[in-house]
């Protein structure tokens, strides 16, 4: 009796180890035909065309039609925008996940873990069209900018965008830390303050790089929510409040009107290739930031 | 402790599940009007946002008078409906366009459209010659009092690549001279009208089909306002065709709806559009 249930669970037991095998090994393949794809499609436009890496990356001139898809205004856009997101959302974030895990009553945080959550959920058209009807006119009537549209609206949005990650991610930092740290700090006669900055935030600091990795992560790949309010202009930011353009949102602008095997076709995947390869990057720099920490 | 790298690589996950979108948004776009073929009772449309007032009127009447037919209509710009009948994931592809290089698709004129010129009703200009229009959106000149306008900066909207409607104003307008690349890209003919509505100083070019609430300024060309007379007879530039093209010839329930298209000429009317056979210039194409 005992022996025929000890087989049962056996053979479920390797039942279900199949089944995980299975579905892991399927998202292993999913993610290599994607890289794979990818870079067969994104590589075209340098061994298909013979557009030279160096011009793709380097060349603010992108007209497809004329051979030449220099791809500098959009890599530059995205850095850019990204930037000025991280530089906005990024303190801010780490402020409130310092006042989440350090400061706020418990109460509090009851009310706003639940508010943060909400913010990851609302799709990014909503973002786009909010920053459209309300971010745009703001801008256009309180600064020079004539028609609002730029990379300080795409900015601002993405800010907003990425502080749910930002947040979230400093708060586990911080409450990880171990309570010795802490308790020693106040125990030595410091002031709340002198142990956050002193001797919390340095303590947490791998964790926080990784919270900013991962919002600059977030706002790379954001497409809809920029597209709406950037302005979609091949040309440099030539200020915080021109127009201009990111890789993913020249994808989105001109992908429909790609025909298939055409240079421009080309190019706009090189971009999207390119987009993963910062994606892994990042990937590489979170695992070092953690590798560090451990 | 242990639990962090989880969540990290949740958020990773998000992240990279962006890019992923980022990069396929448009393929998943051009695969939604391709759900049935020809031949199912269902006709699929989709191209030029400037065509898509009448398509859908004329649809809506359509259906009205044949209850089997079921009729799809979207939008997505000429090149998008160019791309993808010829890879026959519709059935009709709109266009203000004509597709050289697409020797399979057959092309048929159901209407003629005229495309107006505007502006923010503030930048009080009137009309402007084709030269001044030139300059204007190659950003030769920054500021409207330069062309007979309000002391404003100009801001330029454009339509992106695979717009019909800029290739039509590149080819009548522009010629050679190139667009100015510092101008605001929107990608539908609404979405530049409500532009365009909003921003004090901007300029674009939309078809006349597209202009039907008040709140932009329409610019004549040379002297010459956009009307049906006018382009009739061959006064003002602005002009096009509008195709539907089908991948080889149009068979049954398409070939009856596109007929109707072109031969229901009071809703060609009713959407500013133009009949084909009351052209007086007869031009092989724009």
């Amino acid at each position: 009796m005992i022996a025929l249930q000890a087989r049962r669970s056996r053979r479920t037991e390797r039942i279900a180890v199949t089944g995980l095998r299975i579905a892991a090994g399927f998202v292993i393949l999913a993610m290599a035909a994607l890289l794979g794809y990818l870079a067969f499609e994104g590589t075209k436009t340098f061994y298909v065309d013979k557009f030279p890496l160096w011009s793709f990356l380097f060349s603010p001139e992108f007209a497809p039609d004329a051979n030449h898809p220099g791809a500098a205004v959009f890599v530059t856009g995205t850095l850019a925008v990204t930037l000025f997101a991280i530089a906005i959302g990024g303190p801010f974030g780490i402020a409130v996940g310092i006042f989440l895990a350090e400061i706020a009553p418990h109460r509090m945080t009851q009310v706003l873990k639940p508010a943060i959550e909400v913010m990851v959920g609302i799709p990014s058209v909503v973002y786009g069209w909010l920053g459209l009807t309300l971010l745009v006119p703001l801008i256009r009537t309180h600064t020079s900018s004539p028609s609002g549209f730029g990379l300080a609206a795409a900015g601002i949005v993405l800010a907003i965008m990425i502080l749910p990650t930002v947040i979230t991610l400093s708060e586990d930092a911080f409450r990880s830390l171990p309570g010795a740290l802490k308790e020693g700090s106040l125990a030595l006669g410091a002031t709340r303050w002198q142990t956050i900055t002193r001797v919390l935030l340095p303590s947490a600091s791998s964790g926080l790089a990784v919270a900013l990795i991962l919002g600059i992560a977030r706002a790379v790949g954001e497409t809809l929510a920029i597209q709406m309010v950037i302005g979609n202009a091949t040309q440099f930011p030539k200020g915080l409040f021109a127009p201009t353009a990111a890789l993913t949102t020249e994808i989105v602008t001109d992908m429909p009107g790609a025909t298939a095997g055409s240079l421009l076709e080309h190019a706009l995947f090189s971009m999207a290739f390119l987009l993963l390869l910062i994606a892994m990057v990042l990937i590489v720099m979170v695992r070092f930031a953690l590798r560090r920490r451990a | 402790m242990k639990r962090k790298p989880a969540r990290a690589a949740l958020h990773l996950g998000v992240a990279l599940a962006s890019i992923a979108l980022a990069a396929c948004s448009s393929s998943s776009k051009t695969q939604d009007a391709g759900t049935s073929g020809p031949g199912s009772g269902t006709i699929t449309v989709a191209g030029s946002t400037a065509m898509l007032p009448l398509v859908k009127d004329a649809s809506a009447a359509y259906q009205e008078q044949h209850k089997s037919v079921k009729i799809s209509v979207s939008g997505g710009g000429s090149a998008t409906g160019i791309n993808q009948v010829a890879a026959k994931a519709i059935d009709v592809g709109d266009s203000d366009i004509t597709a050289p290089n697409h020797p399979e698709l057959v092309d048929h004129r159901v209407a003629v459209v005229g495309f107006a010129v505007i502006t923010n009703p503030t930048v009080g200009v009137k009309g402007l010659s084709k030269q001044q229009l030139r300059d204007v959106f190659a950003g030769n000149v920054a500021n409207w009092k330069d062309v007979g306008g309000a002391d404003q900066k100009i801001v330029v909207v454009n339509r992106p690549r695979s717009s019909g409607t800029r290739a039509v104003f590149v080819k009548t307008i522009m010629g050679t001279a190139p667009l100015s690349e510092s101008g605001l890209v929107e990608d539908a003919t609404g979405t530049v009208v409500s532009v365009v509505k909003q921003t004090p100083g901007s300029v674009s070019y939309v078809a006349l089909s597209g202009v039907t609430a008040g709140g932009v300024a329409i610019v004549a060309v040379d002297g010459v306002a956009p009307s049906a007379g006018t382009i009739v007879s061959g006064k003002y530039p602005i002009w096009s065709y509008e195709h539907m093209f089908t991948n080889g010839e149009a068979k049954g329930e398409v070939a009856a709806f596109i007929d109707y298209v072109s031969t229901r000429t009071d809703l060609v009317q009713k959407n500013k559009f133009i009949a084909v056979s009351v052209m007086k210039v007869k031009e092989t194409d724009r």
